[in-house]
This record gives structure tokens, sequence and C-alpha cells, in this order.
């Protein structure tokens, strides 16, 4: 019954939506607030039906419902409950309906925004709901979650063991939040581009109206990513994070397009210019968003992450996403040339580095995607098949990248129209100064002696102690009395400390990801019970392996101890689990956090060791600052949230304008 | 009812036992992975290690024989190691590589006609968008007239005053 009414909410979602379309288009032909306000209405009543649709999908699960195809497919009575709940977006079913239910849900919001001009936003509702209509009649007609199945099997096929995992249960919704988040941004630059604005006013009032929504996006994408590539880490047992896997960049190209928006808004809010390339990247932002969904679901790319792959339905994605872009971009290479050029700016101003910020992150993301579709398209035009792995962006994106990321820390410091470029240097010389003196202790500190990672460490610490200096700047640390350096802090507008925030934590992560891939140590070989490994300093011991029982699985689970000269010895568990429903084995690694460094343990198949004994292979890593490769994005997207809320305290507050110096 | 749950539980428990006991059968069954071993000399074997992030296990979704546990990735990394032993270069061994399995092979793809797109795009990228904004600004006109030689000396007295070390140019 719950089931029925969840079908049926979904295609009444589907028709709201495409009543939504049309009543707000017709609204804004005709300039009629009833039909747009009839149109938000329909917007708000498609996003309860997809949230109707969702909750249902998810009782059926809970409820482990066998009779839904879906839930047969991917539960199990022996799950978990959290695993149940998470298996109803594990599915391509179930995750579209997720993908549907942030679409329409961020279309009701911007329905309810009402501080947008009558004709943009109802534009933006009729764009908005004519994604939500496109996306749910995938659902409805190709992908429908609550197929019955008849006769009713007695057990489900379980989710695949993989996918069990509590950082895995949370990452699908903040990425879907931030993928389809973007679909705002899309749809307003849509609305600017159809309502045609010549006015230079309408430009910077776009630039603010867009960036929260870029803002809030970009910050579960940044969690979402970031969740993942920690499941990565400690599921898959590679002792790796990030491989540039084709579903890794799927989520990769968003992330960066949207990174740009969010600096290309600020010169479109500021000072009214770049407008048309703004527009440009919130069109690319969520163009990226499908294309990473039809990249993931459609199966047409080899990768470790391909989970619930249909080529079918890849099509109808396909189709939707050229439909909705392609129209997109004509659109705007058709109206793009009339948009007016807004404020003047010398190249070396504030302007200018966030022209420089966006054209290397284009470029990054031109990248990646090149890097993913390159070995499609050459297979596709001379049967040729090669491989795009991690050494090709070592040597493309990484410089690219390096380069952005030395210009960083001088962006924050340069005035809007003309800078001083000298002054610029002088505040920032005793920081530059200090990062050189890092690298130098960074290349004593680690062996064997690296370079190229001393100089990332240098650049790590060059971005954190440059946001921090400009933080230190604008409160007049060490230079005015304390009093007043303590009152210009509490008079520093949210968003300064958000981007300080999210710059010092790209260098974290930096520090992180460099000191972890330039100096990770590697150990394996079998082990028989008492017998140990050293992996650098440290010295791992197989203490006892024993089976254990867990809700759905069955483990080998070894105990070990972690021991370094000087330090305390710790036990940690690391777990070989079967899983019966799906005849899959899984690994669980053992991590022992010590201060910044990980050392990692994963437990292997049985097998002899060379003196013939019964033993187990275990295979060690020593990941010196791996916490900070997931502490910096966290960072940087608490820097994001608290930037998002210094702007909704200003749109509340109306036109006030931040507080001058 | 704690009997008949128990009972299902240890019926469960014999079922999952069965199930590791036929995976490992399963396992036994196909050739047994070469276990690792590294070879004596270190750098030698930094040689390999560097190599097998390269190299992508060839059944593999996308994975560089380094990370992977499939059988065939043990062999090709023991085929490495024994080609660096036999003293050969790191060329040579990616060159047969390649012989035998393609350029799927390996993850850096060849420096060729058809990949200079990939290797050089992203470059050509960037000098593009750079190019194409240069000429966006220099065609572009300023909005209003430049000033006059008496403004410009007015302008100069404005800001000669007003010179406040305070004065921050930028307020946020």
């Amino acid at each position: 019954m719950i089931v029925e009414a969840g079908a049926f909410a979904l295609v009444l979602a589907f028709a709201l939506a495409v009543l939504q379309t049309g009543m707000a288009a017709a609204g804004r032909l005709r300039r009629s607030p009833v039909l747009a306000g009839a149109a938000d209405g329909a917007a708000l009543a498609s996003a309860i039906a997809v949230a109707v649709a969702f909750a249902a999908l998810i009782q059926a699960f809970a409820t482990s419902d066998f009779s839904v195809a879906n839930v047969a497919a991917n539960s199990h009575t022996d799950k978990p409950m959290l695993y149940k709940v998470a298996a109803a977006w594990g599915s391509h079913e179930g995750s579209l309906l997720l993908w549907c239910l942030v679409l329409t849900g961020f279309g009701a919001a911007l329905a309810r925004a009402r501080n947008l001009p009558f004709g943009l936003r109802t534009s933006a509702v009729a764009v908005q709901g004519l994604l939500g209509a496109l996306f749910l009649a995938f659902a409805v007609f190709t992908s429908n979650p609550f197929e019955r199945l008849d006769p009713v099997p007695f057990q489900g096929a379980s989710l695949n063991p993989l996918l069990q995992d509590p950082a895995l249960a949370f990452h699908p919704p903040f990425l879907y939040a931030g993928y389809v988040g973007f679909s705002v941004c899309f749809s307003l630059a849509v609305a600017a581009l159809v309502e045609g604005r010549a006015n230079a006013a309408f430009w910077p009032a776009w630039g603010r109206w867009v960036r929260p929504w870029a803002l809030a996006s970009w910050v579960f994408l940044t969690l979402g990513i970031a969740l993942g590539a920690f499941w990565a880490y400690y599921e898959l047992g590679w002792g790796g994070w990030w491989f540039w896997d084709p579903v890794e960049n799927a989520s990769f190209m968003p992330w960066l397009a949207g990174a740009a928006l969010l600096h290309s808004s600020i010169v479109t809010e500021r000072r009214g210019a770049l407008a048309g390339w703004s527009t440009f990247l919130a069109l690319l932002a969520f163009t990226f968003s499908m294309l990473g969904a039809f990249l993931v679901r459609s199966g047409v790319l080899t990768s470790v992450h391909a989970f619930a792959v249909d080529p079918q339905r890849g099509m109808m994605l396909l189709a939707i996403l050229g439909v909705t872009a392609g129209a997109a971009f004509a659109l705007f290479a058709w109206r793009a040339p009339q948009l007016k050029g807004g404020g003047m700016f010398a190249p070396v101003s504030r302007e200018g580095g966030l022209v420089l910020n966006n054209l290397f992150l284009t470029a990054a993301a031109a990248t990646v995607l090149l890097g993913t579709l390159y070995p499609l398209i050459l297979e596709a035009a001379t049967g040729a098949t090669i491989s795009v792995g991690p050494p090709y962006f070592a040597l493309t994106f990484t410089p690219l990248m390096a380069v952005a990321l030395i210009v960083l820390p001088a962006g924050p410091f340069l005035a809007w129209k003309r800078a001083d470029l000298r002054g610029v240097v002088q505040r920032l010389a005793v920081a530059f100064g200090l990062a050189l003196l890092l690298a130098v202790a960074g290349w004593f500190a680690f062996e064997p002696r690296k370079i190229l990672s001393a100089l990332g460490i240098g650049l790590g610490a060059w971005l954190i102690l440059g946001a921090l200096a400009e933080t230190a700047e604008r409160i007049r640390l060490f230079r005015a009395p304390f009093a007043e350096t303590l009152r210009r802090a509490r008079g520093l507008p949210l968003a300064a400390w958000g981007m300080t925030l999210a710059h010092a934590g790209l260098g974290v992560f930096v520090l992180g990801a460099v000191v972890e891939t330039g100096f990770r140590v590697e150990a394996a070989r079998p082990l028989a019970v008492g017998e140990s490994l050293q992996a650098g300093k440290w010295t791992v011991t197989l203490k006892d392996v024993r089976i254990v029982e867990g809700p759905n699985y069955l483990a080998e689970q070894g105990r070990l101890t972690v021991a370094v000269p000087g330090g305390a010895t710790r036990e940690v568990t690391a777990e070989r689990r079967f899983f019966p429903a799906g005849g899959q084995t899984t690994t669980e690694v053992g991590l022992d956090f010590r201060g910044l460094d990980d050392v990692y343990v994963v437990l292997g198949e049985r097998g002899p060791t060379p003196g013939g004994a019964p033993g187990w292979s275990v295979r060690v890593w020593w990941n010196p600052w791996a916490r900070l490769i997931f502490l910096g994005p966290a960072i940087m997207a608490l820097g994001g949230v608290l930037s998002l809320l210094d702007r909704r305290l200003r749109l509340g507050a109306g036109a006030r304008k931040a507080k001058t110096a | 009812m704690a009997a008949p749950s128990r009972v299902r539980g240890v019926v469960r428990t014999l079922l999952a036992l069965l199930g590791l006991f036929a995976a490992s059968i399963a396992v036994a069954q196909e050739p047994p992975p070469a276990p690792d071993r590294p070879l004596a000399d270190a750098r030698q074997e930094a040689r390999a290690q560097a190599l097998f992030d390269d190299i992508r296990c060839v059944v593999c979704q996308h994975e560089a024989i380094a990370d992977s546990p499939a059988g065939i990735a043990a062999d090709m990394r023991q085929l490495v190691r024994e080609q660096i032993a036999a003293g050969r270069s790191d060329a040579q061994i990616r060159d047969d590589l390649v012989r035998r399995y393609g350029d799927f092979v390996l993850f850096s793809p060849p420096v060729r006609a058809g990949t200079w797109l990939l290797w050089f795009g992203p470059f050509v990228v960037l000098l593009g968008v750079a190019a194409a904004l240069l000429a966006f600004a220099r065609r572009r006109r300023p909005e209003t007239a430049p000033l006059s030689a008496e403004e410009e000396a007015r302008l100069a007295e404005i800001l000669a005053e007003r010179r406040d070390p305070d004065a921050k140019p930028s307020d946020d």
C-alpha cells in the first residue's frame, strides 16, 4: 500500500513539475503574478511529492519488502538498519530518486526566494521545473524504484558489501546535494540569459543571488568528495585515497567549475564585470554534474567505483544532458556577446587575480575532462585503447595547480581596480620567508630527501601562512594595541574569516597530500602469529587471528600491535569479512592514528610464511600526515559555511554594504 | 523463542563458514599468486615500485598492479622484478609490456600523433583562455572618457591629502 502511494507520489511529482514549467513560463510571458505564484506552489508540491516517494522507498527498505524489485536486488534481512536505509540510495533507481529529491528540494527553495525580481525568478523556476520534469520522467518511465516483483522472493540479494560502511551511507547524499545544487545556478544563468538585461545594475545583483547557491553546493560537494576519498582510503585497503579514477574525476570536474564560479561571481557582484564568464561557469558546473551522472551510471568507463551500471539508461541520461546543456550553451552563444562589460580594471588588481584563478581552475577542469574522456573518444575514433592514470595527471594537472597555488596568497591582498604589487610583496615577505624556511626544514626532516616534496611542503605552508598573514594584516595583529586588534577581529565580516579558512584548509590539504604521497612507506609479508613486520620506524606484530560473527558477515579478525621506539604500543584490529548473501569478501583496515600520521594495517589471505608455518599475508603502510588530507577539505567546507552565513545575514539586511575600513 | 533463533544463528554461522571454506577452495583452484618477494637491492626495489604504479592490472577496473590483489597483478609484479634483476632498463620493460598488452597497460599514455591533444590540450586551453581574455580586455573601450590633465592634477592633490596609513584599499 505504502509502495503504491510512493509510486503514485512519484508520478504526481512529475506532473507537478510539468505544471510548474508551464505555469511559470506562461506567468512570465503574461507577467501574471497569479500564474507565477501557482508555479511556486507547484514547485513546493513537487518537492513534497518526491519526499513522500523517497520516504515510501526507505520504508520498503526498512521493512525488507522484497515484493519491490529494487529492494530485493539491493537489500537483505540480515543487514543492519543503517545499511537497509542507505541501500535506498545505493542502487541506480534509488540514487536517481535521491537526485530528484535534491533537484526539486532546491527548486522549492528557489521558488521561495523572495528577494529576486519577478522576471528572473519566474524564468528560473520554469527552467528548474523543466530539469525536474526531465529527471522525474526518467525516474518514472525507465528507472521506477517501485516496480513490483512476482513471485516475491524470500530473501534479497543484499547490497554490495563495499557500500556497507558509514562513510558511504552519508557520502551519496552530500555528493548529490552538491551536484544537484548547481542546478539552481544553471537555472539562474539560463534565466539571466533569457531576461537578457542590458542594464549595468542587473549583473552585480545577479552575482549576489547566484553566489549563495554556488557556495552551498560547493560545500556539500567538498564534503561529499572528502567522505568518498576517506571511504576509498580505509575500505578498499590499497593505502590510497585518490586514484584519478574516472568516477572520482566525474565528481571533481563540477567541484573545480564550482570553485571557479564562486570566485568569478565575486567579481560580478562587486564590479559587474565577467558577467558572461560567470554565467558560463554556472552552466558548466551543472553540465559537469550531469556528465558525471552519465559517466557513473552508464558504465562507459571502467572504474573501481562503478556501482549500479546500466548502458540503456546511460543513453537516456546522455539525451537529457545533450538537450539541456546543448540548449543552454546555444542560448549562451547567442546572448553572451550582448552582455555589457561592467567595471574596468588593471591587470594587477583583485579582479585580475580572480581572473587568473579562473583561468587556472578552468584549465584544470579541462585537463580532468580530457584525461577522463580521451580514452573513450580515442577508442571510438581509432579503436586504439589507452589508459590515463595518475602519471598523466601528475604531469598536467599538478603543475597547473601548483602555479595557481603559488599565486593564490597574493590575491586577497590585491585592491579592486588597480593594486600596488610592491606593497603586496612587502606584506607577504614574512610569510614567504617562513614558508621557504619550512620547505628547507621539510627537506631535512623526511627521508629519502626529495626536492619536489620539500617544495610541496613549502607550498602548503605558503598557503596557510599567506591566508593567516592576510587576516593578521586586517586586524593589525601586533601592530595595534591588543584591544584594537580584538575590536577589528570582531568587526571582520564572516565572509573574510570564511575565505581565510578555505584558503588555509587548501594549504592543510596540500601538506597532507604532498607528505603522504612522497614519504609513504609500505611493507608486506606473510606473518605467522607472533611474528612482526617493520614499516619505517613502526613494528607491527600479529597477535592472534580469530573468527568473529557480524550481523550479516563472518570475519577473520586479526589483532595486531603497533609499536614504535619511545612511544606507546597500541592495538589495532584488521578484518577480512565474508558476506554470505553476495558471496563477496571485503577488508576492514586497521588504522592506528599517531598524531598526524596513520599506521594502516591490512589483513590479507591465509598463506604460508617463508618458514612454512601457517600465516596471513599482512600489508602495512606508514602514511605520514595522512590526517591532513581529510582535515583540509573539512576546514575548507567550514570556511564555505562561514561565508554562507555571512551572505544570509547580508541578504536579510537588504543591500547593506559590508563594513568599510 | 530464544532457542529457534539460536539454532538459526548456529546454522547461519555454519553456512557462512562453509562459504568461507568454499571461497578459499575457489581461490586455491586458481593458480596461486606468486608471493611478493622484494628485490634485495633497495635501489632496484624502488625502481620496481615506481614501475608498479604506472602499470595497469589488465583484468581490473582501474587499478595499478601496485594496488591490485588479483593473481595476474602479482605475476606482473614478479615479471617486472625479474626483468629489473636481469639488468633491463625501465624503458625496455615498459616497451616489452606494451608489445604484449598494448598501450592500455600503461597509465601514462604514449606521446604520439593520436594523443597530442591529450598531452598538450591542457596547456593549449590555458593559453587559449588567456589569449581570449586578453583580446577581450583590449577590445573593450573604456566606459568613461580619460581624465583631462587638469582633472589628473586635481586627483593627485586629493589623493595626497587623503594619504592615511590606516586606509585600506580593499574593504573585504
